[in-house]
């Protein structure tokens, strides 16, 4: 199990153009991809459920990933938080 | 009736009103496996159809769709196609014995609500988004109720709960002459894209625009947010007026937008604009500004609790540069202090704060914020042609200290390998006396110079504006005001270096004449002052212009200066 921290780059939050990407990009590994948040554990599946987190600006966001490409999925996932979130 | 005028223009036509709420829960109770699988089966059929609407939308205008659009469908195909939605709607099914509309209605209700109560303005707008796709989902689960949007007589102003963005884009535009919702923010998907399609549009009207019946003659006011029911004849014809005016206005905007600010005897001069972020720019462009001439960064720091981090002032400044390109953007350090106060920052109570602890004062003894704002702007400098400017500066010392800062920060980030231009030109701004008559020193250590009027002014003559007792003293048109800034430009000429003008004198159509005359580079202005300063220079001869200062600079007293500049133009 692989478990990192993030910070929210874009100015406007998590919102609806960065987690379309996220779940697109989310979709290419078979690992289990979770985003937890001051107690609150979601998968990373449902838009739904990932806005309704209301992650903000500056907002730390921990992701946690199990499963057999979990390495591949974290760099993946490093990538995004810190360079991709910048350009939405 | 008043609303938010999100889209300028006027539009007066017909009412189109489209009632789409979600419909009522039937409260049919369903029985027995086999009539759940049918319903379950039924809504995987309606997401699958309403996706490849979806798509095929995307498809139609992929050549013409704007990237936010495209960017707008897929974001509503994920919606659609949310596991979380499935598994509520089986579960009501399931569990609970409802049909698959009624699950369908209460589910996209439930998600709608937890999004209308978030706090975030924007996450909050994403409520409707929701709803938009309930609609879809419901109208291919009961196809022969749907209401079919194209179906709306030309010239129609829609009249809507709210316009969802796949309304938007499924709209025939040339049919529609505006639209009014009864719902809606400036954040929402639908001002968004009315803006960029150029619908006039007024949202946020409430409860009452609903009442409007079908075919009602209504006017609504894009800019101002005003919807008028039944308009009478004379009110319509005040707005027809003012619908011309308008576009004349625009047509002559448009017209000199193409056109070099250049003098009748060739001297082009640059026309920048002021901003306070990146949401001023699509206007200044459009205006005709030529690139950035004072981009004021406090806005950034005002109106919060705490300071803005290197990342956050660095997106805030790359966002501006990247947008403008190869144009020059003039950005100016912390105008902070005086007038300008951050609560957050504890800054003692002074008695004479415009003399006081502000702009690059506070900055050069406040070292970690004036080093983490020339972080951020070393790095958006590797991503477009930003300039840096430091306000109040006094003295030589000031401007040798300011720069071994940008050479610190230069070398942080050399270390932590981050991209900046080591060539960006620094300058500085030419607002307190004593700065313009050192400018001949001051020349060798910057690469340019701007001239702020309102300070200068404001110094020199001692003269508090916001006083009303003392205010008619302050004239930018005052001797030894023009004197100043008539040195400052020759010795910024003489160093060969750019010379600018950031304050409100930039966009006096009587002083435009004049500082052409003295030999000013550039100006720099809000973005709606452009065209009637262009258009003042495209019929301005520079050596004339240069022959009227010469006169001027004779005169003794601002009012005679004012009356001559008056002939002039006459």
């Amino acid at each position: 199990m692989i478990s990192r921290d993030y910070i929210i780059f874009d100015k406007n939050g998590m919102h609806a153009r960065p987690a379309t990407a996220l779940l697109k990009l989310r979709r290419q590994f078979k690992s289990e991809i979770s985003l937890k948040k001051d107690g609150t554990t979601i998968q990373m599946k449902s838009m739904l459920n990932i806005l309704a987190m209301g992650l903000k600006s500056e907002d730390t966001v921990t992701v946690i990933i199990e499963g057999e490409d979990e390495a591949e999925a974290s760099r993946a996932m490093d990538s995004f938080f810190s360079e991709d979130m910048k350009n939405f | 009736m008043h609303g938010i005028g999100v889209s300028p223009g006027i539009s007066i036509g017909p009412a189109f009103v489209i009632r789409k709420t979600l419909k009522a829960v039937s409260g049919i109770i369903i029985e027995g496996v086999e009539m759940k699988t049918i319903e379950i089966n039924k809504f995987d059929h309606a997401v699958e159809a309403s996706v490849c609407e979806i798509e095929g939308m995307k498809k139609e205008g992929e050549t013409e769709l704007p990237k936010t659009l495209v960017d707008i469908l897929d974001t509503q195909i994920e919606f659609l196609t949310d596991p979380q939605i499935r598994t509520d709607v089986i579960e009501k099914i399931e569990k609970e014995n409802k049909t698959c509309t009624d699950a369908v209605i209460e589910v996209i209700d439930a998600a709608a609500a937890i999004f209308e109560n978030i706090e975030d303005e924007y996450l909050r707008a994403r409520g409707s988004d929701i709803k938009d796709i309930g609609n879809r989902i419901l109208r291919n689960l009961n196809p022969a109720e749907g209401p079919d949007f194209r179906e709306f007589p030309e010239n129609s102003i829609i009249i809507s709960e709210d316009i969802t963005p796949s309304d938007t884009i499924s709209f025939d535009v040339s049919r529609i002459a505006g639209f009014a919702t009864k719902a809606g923010s400036r954040t929402s998907h639908s001002a968004i894209i009315a803006k960029s399609r150029g619908i006039p549009a007024v949202v946020g009207c409430g409860d009452d625009l609903m009442n409007i019946s079908n075919k009602t003659i209504v006017l609504i006011d894009g800019t101002t947010g005003e919807v008028i029911i039944n308009p009478d004849s004379k009110i319509i014809e005040a707005f027809r007026s003012r619908q011309k005016e308008e576009r004349e206005a625009n047509a002559m905007l448009e017209k000199l937008k193409e056109l070099p600010a250049i003098t009748t005897d060739g001297n082009k001069i640059t026309l920048l604009g002021n901003i306070t972020g990146s949401a001023d720019l699509e206007k200044l462009f459009a205006s005709g500004g030529e690139g950035v001439g004072l981009f004021r960064t406090e806005m950034l720091f005002l109106g919060r609790d705490s300071l803005p981090g290197e990342e956050e002032q660095f997106n805030f400044y790359r966002e501006v540069a990247e947008k403008s390109g190869n144009r020059p953007v003039i950005i100016r350090t912390l105008d902070i202090g005086g007038d300008k106060n951050l609560p957050y920052l504890n800054i003692p109570f002074e008695n004479n704060p415009f003399m006081g602890y502000r702009a690059i004062r506070f900055c050069l003894s406040e070292k970690e914020i004036f080093m983490t704002q020339l972080r951020a702007i070393l790095r958006a400098s590797a991503f477009g042609n930003l300039r840096i400017m430091f306000p109040m500066i006094c003295n030589i010392e000031e401007i040798r200290l300011a720069k071994q800062f940008v050479q610190q920060a230069k070398k942080e980030l050399l270390e932590s390998k981050k991209m900046f231009n080591d060539e960006i030109e620094i300058g500085i701004m030419i607002e307190i006396p004593s700065a313009a008559l050192i400018a001949d020193q001051l020349a060798m250590e910057v690469n340019f110079f701007s001239i702020g009027t309102n300070d200068l002014c404001q110094y020199t003559l001692a003269v508090d504006r916001m006083n009303e007792r003392v205010s008619s003293l302050y004239n930018h048109f005052d001797p030894a005001v023009l004197r100043l800034i008539h040195f400052t430009i020759r010795e910024a000429g003489k160093n060969k270096i750019d010379v600018g003008l950031c304050g409100e004198m930039a966009s006096d159509p009587l002083a435009a004449v004049l500082l052409i005359g003295m030999g000013l580079d550039h100006f720099s202005m809000g973005a709606s002052s452009i065209p009637a300063i262009k258009n003042i220079i495209r019929k301005t001869d520079k050596s004339k212009a240069t022959e009227i200062w010469n006169r001027v600079k004779e005169m003794d007293n601002s009012e005679a200066i004012t009356e001559y500049l008056k002939t002039l133009q006459a």
